[in-house]
């Protein structure tokens, strides 16, 4: 579905990412570990077209994105929940979730709801949301910048999938957030997977995301150290002892 | 107006006695000039909000909307529409000058700006300040320099209560002044492309992200901000009667002190610092004296840098969320 070929980013004067390959097949959760610094946001920012590649190839569906404007790739069908989550502090809740949805739902992952015009869609889509993070329905007409963290995580991917994507890049969803927060969005990371969406997520939190990922990349110094199915990188001593603390 | 060897309060007292109708009669004065530096802070307001760029070439675009007044009201007078139907006459003058108006504000934009997107911050605030330049001078070359007449087609009729006047055309800039703010108001409250542009001003990468077309929004901005002054100019056009190519200038910096007033970045605080500073100002010529009329915007500019820089609704500076 998704697929970088030795793709080279720089962020600023630094080669962030120097010669990523990695595919993402549909219907899969991915997960990219490996320490600060490592390029995994980078690699998320590159397939966004926020940060452009100075090498290499982006394929989605089989046609070359990495040309291609942020807004066009989102319309593409792939979006993105960035790190720290990026809440507008100063529209409603209800409004970051609109603008979600400023495109127009174009994919198919998240189940059809609905095939009315387009209001309707958006409005069928808000109660998607809605039901999946209730809380978000109560604080509808609070400004964004006054929720919780956890509240501005569920927030933030229900803005995410207001677009209907194929392929859900998150980066870091569980960063800051109570343990009891953290298994919720893990949750219904596996429950928004198991309804047909695709996956690429970046994790700290290695273990969780191991044990919830198909397949992983370890990231290390802006190349890929060591690939898998995550049962597989659970069970690596190198990877126990250098992100699982054991 | 300052006699030798008296107090400034002796001064001062008889004039404060003439309270009631003169203190009307400059509120009035005041909505009617606050209006128009309160559409013109909107255009700074709505792009700094955007790019964090004070678009120095604001004030041209209001100037360029006064000269596109006159000669699109010379070309519907000449072609006898005026004399058909005078209000028809200048509904598409106000049509016309805003669409060519916005078009310049877009063109300013995708040429001096745009290509500077990623510089450092001086660099756009300096082209700014060459397209200010620029365009004072083309003005002056295609119309010449010399005052221009507006065409005196509009009839004005005095409305009077108790010792207080106003013209119809006070109340006309008043009227239209307050219908586009709310209009605007409105626009970027409740449309999509409205909460778009708050969301881009918020933070650009995550409106990406979202896929909002953030070059598209920009231009919004610009053509918004641009339609605005283009309708001051006018306005102010018909209010004075003369037009000038360096009328831009001054009024261009007061416009910019409203929204400083009214805190930069915030829209209902360009409106409020607009009509602010128009009533300071006319009252300020009533009371203590007209001369120094335009130097009270600057001491409140100086005044509100000193005490509180954000201006009256302006957001506290600090990290970002």
């Amino acid at each position: 579905m998704l697929k970088l070929e030795s793709v080279h980013t720089f962020y600023g004067h630094i080669e962030a990412i120097r010669g990523i390959t990695l595919g993402v097949g549909p219907g899969e959760i991915v997960c990219l570990i490996g320490s600060n610094g490592a390029g995994k946001s980078t690699t998320l920012m590159t397939i966004s077209r926020i940060l452009t590649p100075s090498k290499g190839r982006v394929l989605f569906e089989g046609k070359e994105i990495q040309n291609l404007p942020p807004h066009k790739i989102v319309s593409m069908g792939i979006s993105q929940v960035p790190e720290g989550r990026r809440i507008f502090p100063k529209l409603t809740v209800k409004e970051n979730l609109e603008m979600g949805a400023y495109l127009g739902s174009r994919g198919q992952g998240v189940r059809d709801q609905g095939q009315g015009d387009g209001n309707q869609e958006s409005e069928n889509l808000l109660e998607y949301v809605f039901n999946l993070f209730p809380v978000l329905k109560e604080r509808q007409k609070q400004l964004g910048g006054t929720l919780s963290g956890g509240e501005q995580q569920m927030l933030a991917i229900g803005r995410a999938l207001m677009s209907k994507p194929k392929l859900l890049l998150l980066d870091e969803p569980s960063l800051g957030l109570a343990p009891i927060i953290v298994s919720k969005i893990f949750k219904t990371i596996r429950e928004l997977n198991a309804e047909g969406l695709t996956i690429l997520l970046v994790e700290q939190n290695a273990r969780a995301a191991l044990k919830l990922a198909h397949r992983g990349y370890v990231f290390e110094s802006g190349q890929i150290a060591k690939e898998g199915k995550g049962r597989d990188l659970l069970d690596d001593p190198d990877i126990k002892k250098a992100y699982l603390g054991e | 107006m300052l006699t030798k060897g008296l107090p400034f309060y002796t001064i001062l007292l008889p004039n404060l006695l003439k309270f009631n109708a003169m203190f009307f009669q400059q509120i009035i004065n005041g909505l009617t000039v606050g209006g128009v530096y309160a559409l013109i802070a909107l255009g700074y307001t709505l792009v700094y909000g955007i790019l964090e760029l004070i678009n120095f070439a604001h004030g041209e675009i209001y100037m360029i909307g006064a000269y596109l007044g006159i000669i699109f009201l010379g070309i519907f007078t000449a072609a006898g529409l005026t004399e058909y139907s005078l209000l028809l006459s200048l509904v598409l003058t106000f049509i016309m000058s805003t669409l060519v108006c916005s078009a310049y504000g877009f063109t300013v934009e995708k040429l001096a700006y745009k290509p500077l997107r990623n510089a450092p911050r001086l660099n756009p605030l300096i082209s700014a300040i060459g397209v200010s330049i620029f365009l004072q001078n083309y003005v002056m070359l295609t119309q010449g320099a010399t005052d221009k007449v507006f065409p005196h087609v509009i009839p004005v009729t005095i409305i009077e209560f108790s010792n207080v006047t106003m013209t119809t055309l006070q109340l006309f800039i008043i009227i239209v002044s307050l219908l586009l703010m709310a209009g605007l108001h409105l626009f970027i409250m409740k449309t999509k492309t409205g909460k778009a542009m708050r969301a881009v001003a918020q933070d650009k990468i995550m409106a990406s992200l979202l896929g909002i077309n953030i070059d598209r929004i920009i231009s919004v901005t610009f053509i918004i901000g641009s339609g605005l002054a283009a309708v001051a100019g006018l306005m102010v056009a018909m209010y004075y009667g003369l037009v000038n190519y360096s009328i831009g200038y001054l009024v261009g910096i007061k416009a910019f002190t409203a929204a400083v007033l009214g805190g930069i970045g915030s829209v209902p605080g360009a409106m409020i610092g607009g009509l602010v500073l128009g009533l300071i100002e006319s009252l300020g010529a009533g009371y203590l004296s007209s001369e120094y009329k335009d130097a009270y915007a600057f001491i409140i500019l100086i005044i509100i840098l000193l005490v509180k820089p954000t201006g009256l609704l302006g957001k506290s500076e600090g990290p970002r969320p």
